[in-house]
């Protein structure tokens, strides 16, 4: 019985925590504060549920508990000198401390809002003053309601570790004094660039591992996705909001798809196109016509995705429009200059216009110091000559490519290339 | 994991009756509905129309007839649905349990939950080459 309650609390927790630490955020105006705060909540769940019963409205329950930590937490503050002034221009934690029920009348008021509380926290925990791996995990924590050990888990390092650059983090971001708001103006497309990075940084650490024997962490990817809706939802006038969604979309609707049942990885041309999930493809290009209807069609995600989208139309490999393909790369990379981006252009010309043609473009790219340790590049390279009939220069290709390669799984594919030949 | 949230259908449902007073759940079901999408757990959701727009297939022998509806079995029937993906089975639990009452609160009812098959679910079930030929379905 005890099992299933604290099973019961995790699931409300996960559900309700963000927007808890959001709302509590906005009271107190730190973020590592409101995150305390929010974890006695849960806790003080943890002692009354199983003993007294699953709350009728567990979520209410927990916000209120949290609430009433804030306005403890900020009486005692404004008891303190140095505090004092701090918190003095803020009306609404003023307000809050005159009458208790001022930040439930205002939630009450502003129920439509929620979304602002959640785009606050989420800018926050993506702001640029904090690492790429803090944001992630700050990230992780505040807007997923993962615990430290899931995410230590999840990215194979040990859980201290974690806990640790979550600390820092919050500690960094009220050394630099960052303001829990929601940027406007021209600082809203940098800030807002930064939060969809950070989510499609985790997308990726979980859709194709770095690091480790598994090709795939797919929780990584799903809480990844999970995001996206969730900020295409708080934030639905952000082209690029929408364009990232899609991309997430259509490229989680092969994760079935891409391993064999050893957990070996399956070239997108070998993929069984029955098994990519048709609800996730549906749901995929919904976004990316919402994205360009909202004039976003040349955003770096929407563009991803509209590539992306090319693979999803086609029923077999061979119906691939790779001209469109090759076309979207060469917008992408007008938009976002990049050795990647070009080399996946070579591809699709490869495909589009021979391998003769996709060669010229990666011979191009050899001598880029930022593609000097890149599998990718000899990996692509090995494959136009291999189609050119040049095996010993292929092999070469493949071998080189299995030594930079950072995943088993992926090494291990490489190698079996260069054998084959 | 995906889960299937489904409404019952009422004598007011299959009369296409909407309940005396319907803001009020109008309005608890577009909180719910908004609730799920902003968690990014909302996949789909859709009411269905009455039986008496709908038919059956009954199979005979060899023979099949069509019967019109409307079905008078009206426990039985499926008013609409509502499709989730949340991170762990006691997820689905907690936001089931928030679904608005759908004949209005007050009125007993009940709502059913199914966790959908993963195509994972069916190895070893079905033979592969058949398995094959159910994943070759374009489902779009």
């Amino acid at each position: 019985m005890e099992a299933r309650t604290h099973q019961a609390i995790a699931a409300v927790w996960r559900i309700e925590s963000a927007r808890i630490v959001a709302v509590v955020a906005r009271m107190v105006r730190d973020l590592g504060v409101a995150e305390d705060l929010a974890q006695d909540a849960l806790v003080a769940a943890l002692e009354h549920w199983p003993r007294e019963g699953l709350p009728d409205n567990p979520a209410a329950w927990l916000m209120t508990a949290a609430k009433r930590r804030a306005l403890d937490h900020l009486r005692r503050s404004q008891m303190q000198e140095g505090k004092h002034e701090a918190i003095a221009h803020d009306l609404q934690a003023r307000e809050a401390l005159v009458v208790p029920d001022f930040v439930d009348a205002l939630d009450e008021a502003r129920q439509d809002e929620i979304g602002d509380d959640l785009l606050r926290l989420i800018f926050t925990a993506c702001h640029p003053v904090l690492s790429m791996d803090a944001r992630a995990a700050l990230t992780l924590k505040l807007l997923g309601g993962l615990t430290t050990h899931e995410i230590a888990r999840a990215y194979l390092v040990p859980e201290p570790t974690i806990a640790q650059r979550i600390v820092r983090a919050k500690r960094a971001l009220a050394d630099a004094r960052v303001p829990y708001e929601t940027p406007r103006g021209e600082e809203l497309g940098r800030r807002l660039a930064s939060v969809l990075e950070v989510i499609y940084l985790v997308f990726n650490e979980g859709y194709t591992a770095t690091a480790g024997d598994d090709w795939m962490r797919p929780e990584l990817a799903q809480e990844a996705l999970r995001l996206a809706r969730m900020l295409a939802e708080v934030a639905p006038a952000e082209p690029e909001v929408h364009g990232l969604a899609a991309l997430l979309e259509l490229q989680s609707s092969r994760l079935a798809a891409r391993t064999d049942a050893q957990g070996r990885p399956i070239l997108l041309a070998d993929q069984d196109r029955g098994r990519w999930d048709p609800l996730l493809i549906r749901r995929g290009l919904a976004a990316l016509e919402k994205a360009e209807a909202l004039g976003g069609a040349h955003g770096v995600y929407a563009l991803q995705a509209a590539i992306a989208a090319c693979h999803a139309r086609a029923r077999r490999s061979e119906d691939t429009d790779w001209r469109r393909i090759a076309s979207l790369y060469a917008t992408l990379g007008g938009v976002a200059p990049s050795p990647v981006v070009e080399l996946n252009r070579a591809v699709a010309v490869g495909m589009a216009e021979g391998p003769a043609a996709g060669l010229a473009i990666v011979d191009r790219l050899r001598e880029l110091p930022a593609l000097r340790r890149y599998q990718w590049l000899p990996s692509v390279r090995g494959d136009l000559l291999a189609k050119l009939g040049r095996d010993d220069e292929a092999r070469t290709e493949f071998l080189r490519a299995a030594e930079l390669a950072g995943n088993g799984r992926e090494r291990e594919l490489l190698l079996e290339r260069a054998r084959s030949l | 994991m995906r889960f299937m949230i489904i409404v019952k259908a009422t004598p007011d449902s299959e009369a296409g009756r909407f309940p005396p007073n319907p803001e009020p759940l109008f309005q608890a079901m577009a909180t719910y509905h908004e609730e799920l999408a902003r968690a990014g757990a909302l996949l789909d959701a859709s009411g269905l129309q009455p039986s008496s727009k709908g038919w059956r297939v009954q199979y005979e022998g060899d023979r099949r007839t069509i019967v019109d509806g409307p079905f008078t079995e009206t426990k039985e029937l499926i008013a609409g649905y509502t499709l989730i993906q949340t991170r762990t089975r006691d997820e689905a639990l907690e936001w089931s349990r928030r679904f608005p009452n759908p004949v209005g609160e007050g009125v007993a009812c009940h709502i059913e939950v199914r966790q959908l098959f993963e195509l994972e679910d069916f190895d070893g079930i079905v033979q592969e080459d058949t398995k094959k030929r159910f994943e070759k379905i374009d489902l779009q």
